[in-house]
């Protein structure tokens, strides 16, 4: 279980999150939600202390994550930025360097770690193409060399900045299959969505965020017919059931 | 599971290693070999058995071409690993090692030392090195005042090379004879090397090397972006600067006995990068193997293009480097809008 706390966040001295606390359940997709500039990214920076000044309580099965090295906390939680390079090298090598974690003397990658590269790779589908430069892979193989990354990193967590962004439809829904196998395997899983219909059927846990605030948290149905729903997006969901569970659209 | 990286890519890879090694190893046998003054191999093979002597072949081997083609070898290794791992750093394929302030801060504390009379060659050996390092030093103190975003290091170099670029022409205006005086150290060559004014840049150059070797994946990890690398647990601006620093270590140790070598930290990483890829791994040994050929090949065509006469090194790698230059910049064009 990892957990927020009073979490306090500022940028260049204006507060950006006013005092969130969040708990994330183990072996669950958990999704941040709301308007854009409400403070979900920066609440996800914040887990791998990726911005400039914060206070709050962060901990991790009880941990304090104040207490971990950048290492060690790259050892135990993942984190997939929302804009990425596309580096000059190959699919294989930009997947080794999620052992950089585990990198110790003499500095060089081991038999294990190329075999956990091997094991990603294999499970995002990319084995195939783990000669190929990054530069030559369509916008959702790059995404899937990403998640085999974050996968070889072999984290308890893995942290995902709108995972979808980019890729068309197909690639989204394998995609979010792709971070509901992993929270089955037992990962703990927090991503940022935006699409309702993709927050309802893929989520297990929601955090409805809007101005650096929590306004309301639960399973995806509950929050998507809060209050606060309306409050946040000034929109109106519409729900209607089909033979395959209960799907939603937005209205102005 | 197996492994997949091919053996085939390792062994293309240590093949590339072993021809840039073999290229190396023969620029510098010839340019021990060849030049102006018409002594036989016979002769100078006698004197490398014989060791230092007072004949002519052994004056010439072991107090001219040994020093040279040392010093060539190492400015050309310093001068290209640095132009690499500042490319990496910055991810900027036209950056190099001018462009944190290492020629600008070289060329005044020369200016400097020459404007107050003190022509010893330790002590412009010495003042290049400690004004590149200063300069540099600027550059990184601009840029971690500013979280030491790729940007703002390229702009702080970019502003404290104009201002001491403006602080060198101000002596050399007020004082015509520091002009004259540094006229050696601003085209670059190799012609007034020692073995004394070589042997501690010597050692900077190498351990630097044998730094940056060790440190390739924090460099790769680096090149993959900020909040990526933040993710794999590296402390980003401290290696940024760490990697700058031993950057200007590399150049500004090489600009010490070398001089303003032009463009060569810009050609070679460009090469290197076409022959055996980016993987620092291998693009760093690589770059140090060409790096030091190159410019010993270049020693010794300027040596030989106008014998007796010589040709600066730098004015000959300039010419080259020009035209270089401007290919590049018209083969970007055709890749970016």
């Amino acid at each position: 279980m990892i957990s927020i706390q009073d979490l306090h966040v500022s940028y260049d001295e204006a507060e950006i999150l006013h005092g969130v606390s969040a708990a994330f359940p183990e072996g669950k997709i958990s999704v941040l939600m709301g308007p854009n500039g409400c403070g979900k990214s920066t609440t996800l920076r914040s887990l791998v202390r990726m911005v400039p000044e914060m206070s709050g309580v962060l901990t991790l099965d009880g941990q304090d994550l104040g207490t971990l090295t950048p290492q060690e906390l790259a050892c135990r939680i993942a984190y997939l930025p929302q804009s990425r390079n596309v580096p000059d090298i190959t699919v294989e090598r930009l997947v080794l360097h999620g052992r950089f974690p585990y990198l110790s003397y003499p500095r060089r990658y081991r038999k294990e770690d190329r075999d956990k590269v091997a094991q990603a790779l294999e499970w995002v589908g990319l084995s195939d193409l783990h000669a190929r430069k990054m530069e030559n892979l369509s916008g959702g193989q790059r995404q899937k060399a990403y998640l085999a990354m974050a996968l070889a990193q072999d984290t308890e967590v893995i942290l995902m900045d709108e995972p979808t962004t980019f890729l068309d439809i197909k690639n989204q829904f394998e995609m979010l299959d792709r971070a509901r196998s992993l929270a089955n395997d037992g990962k703990t899983v927090i991503m940022i969505l935006h699409d309702f219909e993709s927050i309802l059927h893929y989520a297990d846990h929601v955090i409805l965020m809007a101005q650096g605030r929590v306004l309301t948290t639960g399973d995806a149905e509950t929050v998507l017919r809060s209050e606060e729903i309306k409050e946040a997006f000034d929109v109106q969901p519409c729900f209607y059931r089909t033979d395959d569970g209960l799907h939603c659209y937005v209205r102005p | 599971m197996q492994n997949l990286k091919s053996s085939s890519t390792k062994s293309k890879g240590a093949l590339l290693l072993i021809g840039a090694a073999a290229f190396l190893i023969l620029s510098a046998v010839l340019n021990i070999c060849l030049g102006a003054s018409g002594v036989s191999l016979g002769a100078l093979w006698h004197a490398l058995l014989e060791g230092p002597g007072t004949s002519k072949a052994a004056r010439i081997l072991w107090y001219v071409r040994l020093p040279r083609t040392a010093a060539s070898l190492l400015a050309g290794a310093g001068l290209a690993v640095s132009g690499a791992v500042i490319q990496k750093v910055l991810a900027n394929n036209l950056a190099s090692p001018g462009i944190i302030g290492i020629n600008a801060g070289a060329g005044l504390a020369v200016a400097a030392c020459c404007a107050f009379g003190t022509y010893a060659v330790w002590a412009v050996a010495g003042a290049s090195f400690l004004g590149a390092m200063t300069a540099t030093f600027l550059v990184v103190i601009v840029a971690r005042k500013s979280n030491a975003s790729r940007t703002t290091v390229v702009l702080g170099g970019v502003a404290v090379t104009a201002c001491l670029n403006a602080v060198t022409e101000t002596i050399v205006t007020m004082v015509p004879d520091a002009a004259l005086a540094s006229v050696d150290f601003r085209v670059g060559g190799f012609s007034s090397v020692n073995q004394t004014r070589l042997l501690p840049a010597a050692i900077l150059i190498l351990a630097g090397i044998a730094v940056v070797c060790m440190l390739t994946n924090e460099l790769d990890v680096l090149s993959l972006g900020d909040d990526t690398a933040h993710a794999l647990g590296l402390r980003v601006a401290r290696m940024r600067n760490t990697m700058l620093t031993l950057a200007a270590l590399l150049a500004g140790a090489s600009v010490s006995f070398a001089g303003v070598l032009g463009f060569v930290g810009l050609i070679v990483p460009h090469m290197a990068r076409r022959i055996i890829g980016n993987d620092s791994g291998r693009l760093i040994p690589f770059c140090a193997l060409l790096g030091g050929g190159f410019v010993t090949i270049c020693d010794l065509a300027s040596r030989l293009i106008f014998a007796p006469y010589e040709l600066p090194a730098g004015i000959l790698m300039s010419f080259l480097g020009g035209p270089f230059f401007i290919w590049l910049l018209l083969k970007r064009k055709d890749k970016q809008p």
